[in-house]
């Protein structure tokens, strides 16, 4: 035995270094995937790595234990680069049960590592999983390194001393293999075991329990690394930029910059929504900000939720609703009014797969047309999209300064990947971000309702409250000064027009439309937007480093378009617009600047690939 | 000019009255609502400043552009829900929504009961003419059983609700119900609804001379009405009649109202029941009353104010304690975080 001689040695001389690395933790919904996930993602961002995370589960609560519907997936990519993406296929997949396992494994990389626990490998419980063969016996998993291991009866064995019923103990079968993983890859286990301290304050048994299991499945690993020598992996540290750091989710960061807006504003923000996946986290992280200025309302459905936000903008703070597709969907004759009397108003739209139900869980970009088009008469409004989880802070932050600024419904694009997903966030400083300027009319001297900043072309933002102001709006079309009714057909003509113009000359206050990577004219240029960010500018740059010339426009205001936009495309050969629908923002490209711009369209309800962009991209170059 | 100079004297109904020319039917019912609303604010010693009449769609809805108060013409049906944001976002506006039958009990029901059991501090009158005027006289929820329109032809199959049950069923702490024509007791109606904190729903029978022209007659007219209708008072026993001799009192073994006469079997008027605006299971039955037996209840038929939602929201959120900077900065920082060095 020279175990002890091995023990001498730096730890990290015998781990395989490597500059990026792809987990999967897998298991029935109700194994604590996403709880796994989420500690490993902290543990890992303690550990100085970059990283990108993405939990993909399904839309039943606790769906049959054992199936293959039921199946819970948390993925994280992490490295010593920068990450943009939660990677394309893993290096290590750890599956709880045989439905996992068949669910996953078409994403592992061929020599990838599984770690998986054999307890349920039975002939009942593969036939649940809809197995026909058992694959750790048939020959089926021959191309990967297989850690097979009864991670059930290890847990039941490590919390035996902590008091715990056989289905209590079997919970702890996440920490257990967490612990293994933690080994794996030379994490610290201290924040974990802070957490379930912190966590399970009031069941130290449970709390004691979950730290066994734990370590357990961190000193199996240690043990067993000579015998099947594997030694793990070994990842340095990114270069990161420095400072105070945390994660985050999208739903998060647009929670937490929806109400900077209002500290940055001086204005309290009026939060009402009404339930809906992916959307509600949003609502969730609000409700927990009552100190900071915000009221969090839950109506009774998508239409109230809308009509009580522009009700709050009405009476002088900050409106703001909050939905998924198909509610946004019902908002839709609210949002006219907004337009038509000219309100501030935020709108997120945490867009998942549809058409109707669609696929609540499941990711995709496919309501671009309904924000910029999808209602009734002309009714222009703003359209801005988030491109990542920490994103969504500085966008919702500029959501509120537009509609402010404008009296106007903007609508945030984000999406349920984007939502979901977690990434390091360099925490920023309120003070340093530029204030909101507001300013409410209490002049009665020559007020009139529509007569409008000329600069902006924004009208006057009237607190009811304010004497000598008194007046009346509505849906009606209205006289483009007094706003009393009026049916004038000239009127009507310059009304529509000057809600065009207004929101067109947005535009003009924005800085200009940047070319992200690559040369700024040439042979291919991708245009993207929101949630595509992280794979097409992953890709951009693989290609580069290979000498490829191909560059990355990525937009974030979807309309009014940028200014420059249009002279931009034309300085490229090809313009191809990869996107998760079936071609929206190339079709509003194509109409706007008559250019070909082509389409590159994944539906699947999963992000793009960062190897099927690459190769796209070439075919495109190579045409 | 949509904008009213502001006035130091006590306002006067007339100064409630703005500078657009009201474009109801002649003889509408709506004018006389008017009246009453604006005599009621003025009499409350209401400011047009404070004060926000919102609407959905239909004919009542128009109301706001005749009130010199704000107002806000919104989206049919939804009023309540713009008002439950408007009193979130400020409580100490004075909140009037006004609806019809069809705005509120067909397209609205959903936001009229969910304003009325969060009992946000809004008054909400209900103009109830059994018809839809301004869409050209479709049959409504509340239209009797064979009512012939554009859209039935062969009558109405479908049963009516009634908005004052609907309003108990909700959990509406104030439920009120008026005639349009009524102008000494309509407005202090108004008065009440006004007074009460909390949602305050009044359903007013009010006529459409276009298209439901004289559908409540039977209750209204001059020779009847004095028979059928019944005026209740808190504390009061439920007398009604041209002689004063009719009352009700509770049928013995059964939870049903009965119609007596004074000075017949024996019945006095200490036997009468006695109006007890506190009481939910009265009202309910007071507001159910229907047919040709019985007279229509008017008056306060409920009122048992509990706390506004609003209050309560604002109890447990809403604060402004630490919007601020250095306080959203120390949120944002709580929880894991670690230090990346340069």
């Amino acid at each position: 035995m020279n175990i002890i001689e091995r023990q001498d040695l730096p730890q990290d001389t015998l781990r395989e270094q490597v500059e990026s690395a792809v987990v999967r933790f897998a298991g029935d919904s109700g194994d604590g995937m996403q709880v796994t996930g989420g500690q490993f993602t902290l543990a890992t961002a303690l550990a100085g790595n970059d990283l990108a995370t993405f939990p993909d589960y399904p839309a039943e609560i606790r769906a049959p234990a054992g199936t293959t519907f039921g199946v819970s997936s948390f993925q994280i990519n992490f490295g010593s680069r920068v990450i943009k993406t939660s990677g394309d296929s893993f290096d290590v997949l750890v599956a709880m049960n045989p439905a996992a396992l068949k669910v996953e494994l078409p994403g592992l990389k061929p020599g990838g590592v599984i770690v998986v626990d054999t307890r349920d490998f039975d002939e009942r419980h593969l036939r649940r999983a809809g197995i026909d063969s058992n694959p750790l016996e048939d020959g089926s998993l021959d191309p990967y390194r297989v850690i097979a291991l009864d991670i059930s009866q290890l847990t039941m064995d490590a919390v035996a001393e902590h008091g715990l019923n056989k289905k209590e103990a079997l919970r702890c079968k996440n920490f257990w293999a967490l612990g293994y993983i933690y080994w794996m890859f030379a994490r610290d286990r201290a924040p974990t075991v802070e957490w379930l301290r912190e966590k399970f304050a009031k069941l130290p048994d449970v709390a004691e329990a979950n730290i066994a299991a734990l370590n357990a499945g961190h000193a199996l690993a240690e043990t067993a690394e000579q015998q099947d020598n594997f030694h793990g992996f070994a990842l340095a540290k990114a270069e990161i930029e420095p400072g105070l750091y945390r994660t985050v989710t999208g739903a998060e960061a647009m929670a937490w910059g929806l109400a900077a807006a209002g500290v940055l504003s001086g204005l309290e923000t009026v939060f009402c929504s009404y339930p809906i996946t992916p959307a509600s986290p949003v609502l969730h992280s609000l409700s927990r900000l009552g100190d900071y200025g915000v009221t969090t309302f839950q109506a009774e459905d998508e239409i109230a939720a809308v009509c009580a936000a522009i009700g709050a903008s009405y009476a002088g703070k900050i409106g703001v609703t909050s939905s998924s597709g198909p509610g946004v969907a019902l908002k839709g004759e609210a949002l006219g009014l907004a337009i038509s009397t000219e309100l501030p108003l935020v709108l997120v739209n945490s867009q998942r797969a549809g058409p109707s139900t669609g696929m609540p869980t499941k990711t995709e970009q496919s309501d671009l047309f309904q924000a910029v088009y999808g209602r009734n008469g002309d009714a222009p409004l703003c359209v801005i999209a988030a491109r990542s989880p920490a994103d969504c802070f500085d966008v919702a932050i500029d959501a509120v300064r537009i509609a402010i600024k404008f009296m106007t419904p903007v609508i945030v694009l984000t999406d349920g990947y984007i939502g979901n997903a977690a990434e390091p966030w360099l925490i920023p400083d309120l003070e340093s971000i530029s204030p909101l300027k507001v300013s409410f009319r209490t002049d009665p001297e020559g007020f009139e309702p529509f007569v409008r900043n000329p600069e902006t072309l924004a009208r006057d933002w009237v607190k009811p409250g304010t004497p000598g102001l008194e007046h009346r709006i509505g849906g009606i079309e209205k006289d483009a000064r007094t706003g009393h009714i009026s049916y004038d057909p000239a009127n009507h003509q310059k009304m529509t027009e000057l809600r065009a113009a207004k929101i067109q000359g947005i535009a003009s206050h924005l800085m200009p439309q940047k070319v992200e990577a690559g040369p700024e004219r040439g042979e291919l240029a991708v245009v993207g937007w929101g949630s595509t960010y992280g794979p097409i500018s992953r890709a951009v740059e693989n290609l580069s480093n290979r000498g490829v010339a191909v560059s990355h426009i990525h937009l974030r205001h979807i309309w009014p378009l940028p200014s420059n936009l249009g002279d931009l495309l034309a300085g490229f050969k090809r313009v191809l617009v990869p996107e998760m629908n079936d071609g929206q923002l190339v079709k509003l490209l194509r109409s706007e600047y008559l250019v070909d711009a082509e389409s590159l369209n994944k539906v699947t309800g999963q992000p793009f690939k960062i190897a099927e962009l690459e190769s796209a991209f070439e075919a495109r170059l190579e045409a | 000019m949509n904008v009213e100079s502001p006035l130091t004297a006590p306002l006067t109904a007339k100064d409630f009255a703005s500078d657009q020319e009201v474009r109801w039917c002649p003889g509408c019912g709506d004018y006389a609502i008017l009246r009453a609303v604006q005599k009621a604010l003025a009499d409350v010693g209401a400011t047009r400043e404070n004060t926000v009449f919102v609407s959905g769609i239909g004919c009542a809805a128009r109301f706001p552009y005749y009130v010199s108060t704000y107002g806000f013409h919104t989206i049919h049906g939804r009023a309540p829900a713009f008002a439950t944001g408007i009193k979130l976002a400020n409580p100490e506006l004075d909140v009037w929504i006004v609806s019809g039958d069809g705005d509120a009990l067909s397209i609205g029901g959903n936001h009229l009961i969910h304003v009325l059991r969060r009992n946000v501090d809004v008054q909400l009158l209900l103009f109830n003419n059994e018809i839809y005027g301004l869409t050209k006289g479709q049959y409504s929820p509340t239209s009797r059983v064979g009512t012939r329109s554009p859209s039935t032809p062969m009558g109405s199959v479908d049963r009516p609700l009634s908005a004052a049950r609907l309003a108990l069923g909700a959990g509406a702490r104030f439920v009120a119900r008026g005639v349009d024509t009524q102008q000494k007791v309509l407005p202090e109606i108004f008065k009440r609804a006004h007074e009460h904190k909390g949602a305050s729903f009044v359903e007013i029978l009010q006529n459409c001379i276009v298209y439901n022209d004289g559908v409540f007659a039977e209750y209204t007219d001059k020779g009847v009405a004095e028979d059928r209708q019944l005026a209740v008072e808190h504390g009061q026993p439920l007398i009604f009649g041209k002689d004063r001799d009719k009352g009700f009192r509770l049928k013995a073994g059964k939870l049903e109202l009965e119609v007596v006469t004074i000075g017949q079997d024996g019945v006095s008027e200490a036997d009468l029941l006695v109006h007890d605006e506190t009481n939910q299971e009265l009202a309910a039955l007071l507001a159910g009353m229907d047919g040709p037996d019985v007279p229509v209840a008017l008056g306060v038929l409920y009122c048992d104010p509990a706390p506004s939602y609003e209050a309560a929201v604002h109890e447990h959120a809403g604060g402004t304690s630490k919007m601020n900077a250095a306080d959203f900065n120390a949120m944002l920082r709580q929880g894991h975080t670690w230090q990346v060095e340069g």
